[in-house]
């Protein structure tokens, strides 16, 4: 009865965090965006500085009729936002922010690789909806989308498996328990690439092509309107939490903190989260949309190169010091 | 700012990339440009162009307005008056009555010609812009309305520092120096010590001994006739340059 109640809680706990910390994001972002473009951003909702912005879209979109076109697979329609969105739900469960027991969802002991590999499946989503919408920019949104993955996962998996390298064990907390500080500059690079890679996947600005809506539309997303558009906004915001905690905790030593008593780790975990995924907004507000093949250039001429020579110093330090 | 649009070699790879952070940073702490309207009123500069307010004392219902309307959105109407001769045996005289005056706000475009063209300045822009009506018709403002925005107009601004004199000050103060010249020319011969000369800008009644002369000054004050200097560029001869 105790485990059924302890597995309830967890669930119940990371299943907040996730129905909550986008919305923050979100929040985050339209203020930080109206600032960087010297505008205020909402300011009614909720009544103090539009605090209810997102809370009140939510509600439009629950609203708004559910509409399926005529010529879609109606079933895989239907089921792609689903399929986008509880891919995150499920990685934030392996995610640890502190380091006793209770601080994580579910202890995995092949963490990095089911981490990974749970991501990937929530782009999927996106090839789902553009196939299956019966519609030209969907359909073009879901190949770029095809294309995009193919790029940054490898370069993603590369620069996690430096990590791995360097830790000896694939088990998230495992990687924790093993960082010193000077991991830091040691793997930077290999953060770096992680970390765009990452963004890239998100399909956040500037790497956000397979919906780039001033040439096509919406992409894999144009036939989606009501709560199951909001579902696939909000796998977007999801996938910054999952995204920044990820990186967070492979590369920027998750509760390792410079100061701070044992039982704060958290604080230092949600904290370099919180940085994180301000960079993430700063980003989209500054930098324009990459164009396909520069898109491709970046990860197979850079991003590749630069995480296999990650992993080329990773195993130079490791001998040396062993 | 030239060499600013051209695109630099850094030494750095990635220099650009900082700077674009940089910027965006930058402009994040500075204060936003929002202008939060209907909570708070916007701080409009003197001449905004907002309403069109009509100073109907000053109006002589010439028309001038209403005829160089390119919109043709204001309407007058009028009646004349007589009135009787005001010595006796004189002539009666007519004058225009303002019945109606009213512009429709749904036409203007807020050209300003009718208030550049009123001789009188019986019109003037006012800043004051929340009339939005909800039927198109009811942005024909009569008299009334157009009169109660007479009141928001603000004082002109002040003038430059250095500034050339407005002409109608400069017209008058002339005039004031030379009735003040000729009060003391007369008044000379007859007292031993001259009396010092009244302070400029000060029109005073003259003695009577240069009534009509006076009289002819004070209305060329009124009227101000082109400058001295300027009659010249009248002529048919062109102007030679170097001259002045």
């Amino acid at each position: 009865m105790n485990d059924v109640l302890d597995v309830a809680l967890r669930l119940l706990v990371v299943f907040v965090v996730f129905l909550t910390f986008p919305l923050i994001v979100g929040q985050t972002e339209h203020k930080v965006m109206a600032h960087m473009q010297g505008r205020l951003g909402p300011m009614y909702a909720g009544g103090f500085h539009g605090w209810a912005q997102l809370v009140a879209d939510g509600v439009k979109f629950a609203q708004k009729e559910d509409v399926v076109p005529a010529g879609a697979d109606r079933r895989v329609f239907q089921l792609a936002p689903a399929v986008a969105l509880l891919p995150y739900l499920l990685v934030l469960l392996a995610i640890p922010i502190g380091p006793s027991e209770g601080a994580v969802g579910q202890v995995i002991d092949a963490g990095v690789f089911f981490v990974l590999a749970v991501m990937g499946v929530g782009v999927l989503g996106s090839l789902m909806a553009g196939w299956a919408s019966a519609n030209k920019f969907s359909l073009l949104g879901g190949l770029r989308t095809a294309a995009q993955l193919l790029a940054y996962e490898l370069p993603m998996l590369l620069a996690a498996a430096s990590v791995a390298m360097a830790a000896g064990t694939v088990s998230l907390p495992g990687i924790l328990d093993a960082f010193e500080w000077w991991w830091l500059p040691w793997q930077i690079v290999g953060a770096i690439v992680f970390f765009v890679a990452g963004l890239a996947e998100l399909q956040r600005p500037p790497f956000d092509m397979p919906v780039a809506d001033s040439e096509i539309i919406f992409g894999a997303y144009t036939e989606y309107t009501g709560l199951r558009f909001a579902l696939f906004l909000l796998a977007e915001y999801a996938g910054i939490i999952v995204l920044c905690g990820l990186t967070t905790v492979l590369f920027l030593g998750g509760w390792h903190g410079p100061w701070g008593a044992d039982g704060l780790g958290w604080v230092w975990t949600l904290l370099k989260t919180a940085v994180l995924a301000f960079i993430v907004i700063w980003l989209r507000v500054t930098y324009p949309r990459l164009r396909e093949d520069q898109l491709q250039k970046l990860s197979w001429t850079l991003l590749v190169p630069l995480s296999l020579a990650q992993i080329a110093l990773t195993g130079i330090v490791k001998v040396v010091i062993q | 700012m030239a060499d600013q649009l051209q695109p630099t070699k850094s030494r750095f790879p990635g220099a650009g990339l900082a700077k674009g952070l940089a910027v965006t940073l930058r402009t994040m702490t500075k204060k936003t440009v929002t202008e939060q309207y209907p909570d708070a009123q916007p701080e409009l500069p003197p001449r905004t162009r907002g309403v069109i307010g009509l100073f109907e004392e000053n109006c002589t219902v010439c028309m001038l307005c209403a005829r160089e309307c390119p919109d043709w959105c204001i309407y007058i109407d009028s009646h004349k008056e007589t009135i009787p001769a005001a010595t006796p045996g004189g002539r009666e005289r007519s004058r225009n009555v303002l019945d109606r005056f009213a512009i429709d706000f749904s036409l203007c475009m807020y050209c300003g010609i009718c208030i550049e063209v009123c001789p009188f300045d019986a019109l003037f822009w006012s800043p004051e812009f929340e009339y939005a009506e909800t039927d198109i018709r009811d942005l024909t403002h009569e008299r009334d309305k157009l009169r109660e925005w007479m009141w928001t107009v603000p004082a002109p601004p002040a003038l430059d520092p250095g500034a050339e004199e407005p002409k109608e000050i400069a017209a008058a103060r002339k005039t004031a120096e030379k009735l003040a010249a000729q009060q003391a020319a007369p008044a000379a011969p007859a007292t031993a010590e001259p009396q010092p000369a009244p302070s400029a800008g000060e029109p005073r009644r003259p003695a009577s001994s240069a009534v009509p002369h006076a009289e002819e000054q004070a209305r060329a004050a009124e009227h101000p006739t082109r400058a001295q200097g300027d009659s010249r560029q009248q002529t048919d001869q062109p102007r030679q340059e170097g001259q002045e």
